[in-house]
C-alpha cells in the first residue's frame, strides 16, 4: 500500500461521509449517526494500513477479518469497500432497494468483504471470537477487528464473549467500540447507563486503550498497541461525535436511525465539502 | 430394514452413549471437527472426545448464546463445529443466534440437544423441552433429525458431520431400547419403513418408534399397522410417507415433542397439500410437563404404546 498522508486520510473520510449521506438519501432509510460519527475510524482501518485485505481477492485466506458486529452502521462499511475496490461504486446506489447485494443490514458473504451477518445486535463479538480462537487453533498470523456500538453494550451475549475472548487469551482479537453515547431511545447513560466502560473492560480483562475517534494518528497508535499485547484482547474505545461532520446532526439522538431528506441532504454535502477534521480539530478551508 | 430380532427384549442403551461415541469417530474421521460446550460436558457424553482431542474442546461455560456465536465463527473459518448443552438452552436459549449467525449466515454448525422432551424428568418442567423441533425446523436452510436409539444417534453424528449446512438433532436423556442394529442404514432425508401395514401407519421419531412397534406387533390380527422410523423431520420425506399415506388411508404421529411444529405438525401439512387422510397426533398436547420420572410422565401425558393403539382404534 502507498504511504498516505494523514491530511489525505483526513479528506477521504470526509468524501466517504458525503457518499454515505448521498447513499441514505436515495434509500430513505437507514442510519446517519453512527456512519457518519465512525467515518475517521473506517478509513484509518482500510486505507491507512492497519489491517491486512486484497478487494480483488476478498476471501483470501490470509486476510485479517472485519467483523462488523453493529450492523446499522453498514452504510459506511459498504462505501468503504467499495473505494477499496471490493465491489463497484455504482453499487452504493442499491442500498436498501429489492435486489441488491447491499443489505439494509449486512448479511454474510453476500458482498465481497462482508463476513458477518449483523443488524441483530451481540452477534459480531460472539463471532469474531470463534474466528479469532480458529486463528489460534490453526496457528494463523491473520486477526479479528469487532466493530461494535456502545448501546450494543446493552446485550447480555456481548459481555459473555468478553468472558470467552479473555478465558482464551485471544490477543489476536481488537474489540473496537463507538462511544457516541446515542442509542435509539436516547442517551445511552438515560436508557440503560453504560459507564465507566474502560473500567468495565478492563475488570473483563482486556487491555483497554480509550482514544479520540476523529483523531487519525491515535487510532492507528490504539491499533498498533493492540498488535503488540500478548496474553489479553484488546478493547478500543472510540470517543465520537455522532453525526460528525454534519452540524445539525451532530450528538443528536434523533438522527440515529433516520437518513437525510433531499434538502437536509444537500445542507449536509455542503457542510462536509466546507469542514475536514484535522488531529481531531474542525478547521474551516 | 433390519431391526433387532426379538423386539419385547431389546437392550437398553442411552442415544447420549451413541451420540458421545461416534462424536470421537467423526473427529477421528475429519480434523476439522470440534465440540463446544456449554458446562454439561458429562451429561451431554462429549467428556469422551474431550478426553481424546483436549485441542478440539472448547468450554463455553454456562453461555449458550455466545457458544452459538463462536460456533458459527469458526464455521466461517472451515471448522465443524458441534455445540452441545440441554435442549432447553440450545436451542432454547439461542435460537436467535441459531437464526442469524447460523442458519441465515449459512454456516456449517451442528446443534445438538439433550435431555429433549421428559429426559430432564425430575429436574421438572422448567429444563424439559417439547418446542424445540419446531423451533428448528421453521429455519431456512436447517436440518432436524431425531435418532431412534443408540445406534442410530452413533451413526447419525458421522452423517452430520459430512453434510455442510446447519444441523439439529435431539436425543432424550434415559436408556431407551435399541431397536436398530449396527447394520441398519441410515440415510438423512430418507424415512424408513420398519415394518409394513395396510390399514394405518404410524410415523414415529426418537424413542417412540419403538413404542410404535409394540402397538403394532400387539394389535396383529385386529388392525394390520405400518411403522415408519421419521428421523429426518426436515427435510421431510415427501415421497416415502405420501406413498405410505396413499396405501394406508389412515395415519397416527408419535413424538416425544409438541404435537404442534413438531412431526405431527410437519405431516398434518405435507398430507393436507398432498394426499389429506384422516391424521391422530400422540405427542405432548399443548403442555408443560412437571416433576417425575421420565417414564411416569410419558404414561401420564399419553406418549405411550398405549396411546398409538388408543389413536389408531379411532381411526378404524
Amino acid at each position: 500500500m502507498l504511504p498516505v498522508s494523514m491530511d489525505d486520510l483526513a479528506e477521504k473520510a470526509n468524501l466517504l461521509r458525503a457518499e454515505v449521506v448521498k447513499m441514505l438519501t436515495n434509500a430513505g432509510t437507514g442510519h446517519s449517526a453512527g456512519p457518519l460519527g465512525s467515518a475517521d475510524f473506517w478509513t484509518m482501518l482500510y486505507f491507512g494500513g492497519l489491517i491486512n485485505y486484497k478487494a480483488n481477492d476478498p476471501w483470501w485466506e490470509e486476510r485479517d477479518r472485519v467483523v462488523l458486529s453493529a450492523g446499522h452502521y453498514c452504510p459506511i462499511l459498504y462505501a468503504v469497500l467499495a473505494e477499496a475496490g471490493f465491489f463497484p461504486k455504482s453499487e452504493l446506489a442499491t442500498l436498501r432497494q429489492l435486489g441488491s447485494k447491499l443489505q439494509g443490514h449486512p448479511v454474510a458473504r453476500s458482498l465481497p468483504g462482508i463476513e458477518t451477518s449483523s443488524g441483530p445486535l451481540g452477534q459480531g463479538i460472539s463471532q469474531a471470537v470463534g474466528m479469532a480462537l480458529a486463528a489460534k487453533m490453526d496457528n494463523q498470523k491473520w486477526r479479528v477487528v469487532c466493530f461494535m456500538g456502545d448501546g450494543e453494550q446493552d446485550e447480555g451475549q456481548v459481555w459473555e464473549a468478553y468472558l470467552c475472548a479473555a478465558k482464551y487469551a485471544l490477543s489476536n482479537l481488537t474489540v473496537v467500540i463507538d462511544r457516541n453515547n446515542i442509542q435509539i431511545d436516547g442517551h445511552t447513560e438515560n436508557v440503560m447507563p453504560l459507564d465507566s466502560l474502560a473500567a468495565k473492560l478492563a475488570a473483563f480483562n482486556f487491555n483497554v486503550v480509550e482514544i479520540d475517534g476523529h483523531n487519525l494518528m491515535e487510532i492507528k497508535e490504539a491499533y498498533e498497541r493492540a498488535r503488540v499485547t500478548f496474553e489479553k484482547p484488546t478493547a478500543i474505545i472510540l470517543r465520537t461525535i455522532p453525526g460528525k461532520g454534519v452540524d445539525f446532526m451532530e450528538n443528536d439522538p434523533g438522527w440515529h436511525g433516520k437518513a437525510p431528506k433531499l434538502a437536509e441532504a444537500v445542507e449536509a454535502l455542503a457542510e462536509l465539502r466546507k469542514i475536514r477534521t484535522l488531529g481531531g480539530k474542525i478547521t474551516n478551508d | 430394514m433390519h431391526l433387532i430380532e426379538d423386539l419385547r427384549n431389546p437392550k437398553l442403551v442411552a442415544m447420549r452413549d451413541g451420540y458421545g461415541e461416534g462424536l470421537v469417530e467423526a473427529g477421528k474421521r475429519n480434523e476439522r471437527v470440534v465440540v463446544l460446550v456449554a458446562d454439561l460436558t458429562e451429561s451431554t457424553r462429549t467428556d469422551l472426545f474431550k478426553k481424546e482431542f483436549p485441542e478440539r474442546f472448547f468450554e463455553m461455560g454456562i453461555a449458550e448464546q455466545n457458544m452459538m456465536g463462536v460456533a458459527a465463527g469458526m464455521a466461517a473459518c472451515g471448522l465443524i463445529p458441534f455445540v452441545n448443552s440441554y435442549a432447553c438452552f440450545n436451542p432454547g436459549r439461542n435460537w436467535e443466534q441459531l437464526r442469524l449467525s447460523v442458519c441465515l449466515s449459512g454456516n456449517n454448525v451442528k446443534v445438538v440437544g439433550a435431555h429433549a422432551g421428559f429426559g430432564n424428568g425430575t429436574d421438572g418442567g422448567n429444563q424439559q423441552m417439547f418446542e424445540d423441533v419446531a423451533l428448528t425446523r421453521v429455519l431456512p436452510n436447517m436440518t432436524v433429525l431425531v435418532p431412534a436409539d443408540y445406534e442410530q444417534a452413533k451413526k447419525m453424528v458421522l452423517a452430520m458431520a459430512e453434510l455442510v449446512g446447519p444441523v439439529y438433532m435431539r436425543m432424550t436423556k434415559p436408556v431407551r431400547p435399541k431397536v436398530t442394529t449396527q447394520g441398519t442404514p441410515l440415510t438423512i432425508g430418507k424415512a424408513q419403513v420398519l415394518r409394513s401395514g395396510k390399514e394405518v401407519t404410524v410415523f414415529a421419531c426418537g424413542a417412540m418408534v419403538y413404542e410404535a412397534l409394540l402397538a403394532a406387533e400387539e394389535l396383529v390380527g385386529q388392525v394390520d399397522v405400518e411403522v415408519v422410523n421419521v428421523h429426518t423431520i426436515k427435510p421431510l420425506d415427501k415421497e416415502t410417507i405420501v406413498n405410505s399415506a396413499r396405501k394406508t388411508g389412515r395415519v397416527v404421529t408419535a413424538e416425544e415433542h409438541s404435537i404442534i411444529g413438531g412431526l405431527g405438525g410437519a405431516i398434518a401439512e405435507l398430507l393436507a397439500e398432498e394426499y389429506p387422510v384422516s391424521v391422530k397426533r400422540v405427542g405432548m398436547r399443548d403442555k408443560f410437563g412437571e416433576t417425575g420420572e421420565p417414564d411416569e410422565l410419558l404414561a401420564k401425558y399419553g406418549m405411550t404404546k398405549d396411546e398409538i393403539i388408543k389413536a389408531i382404534k379411532q381411526l378404524i
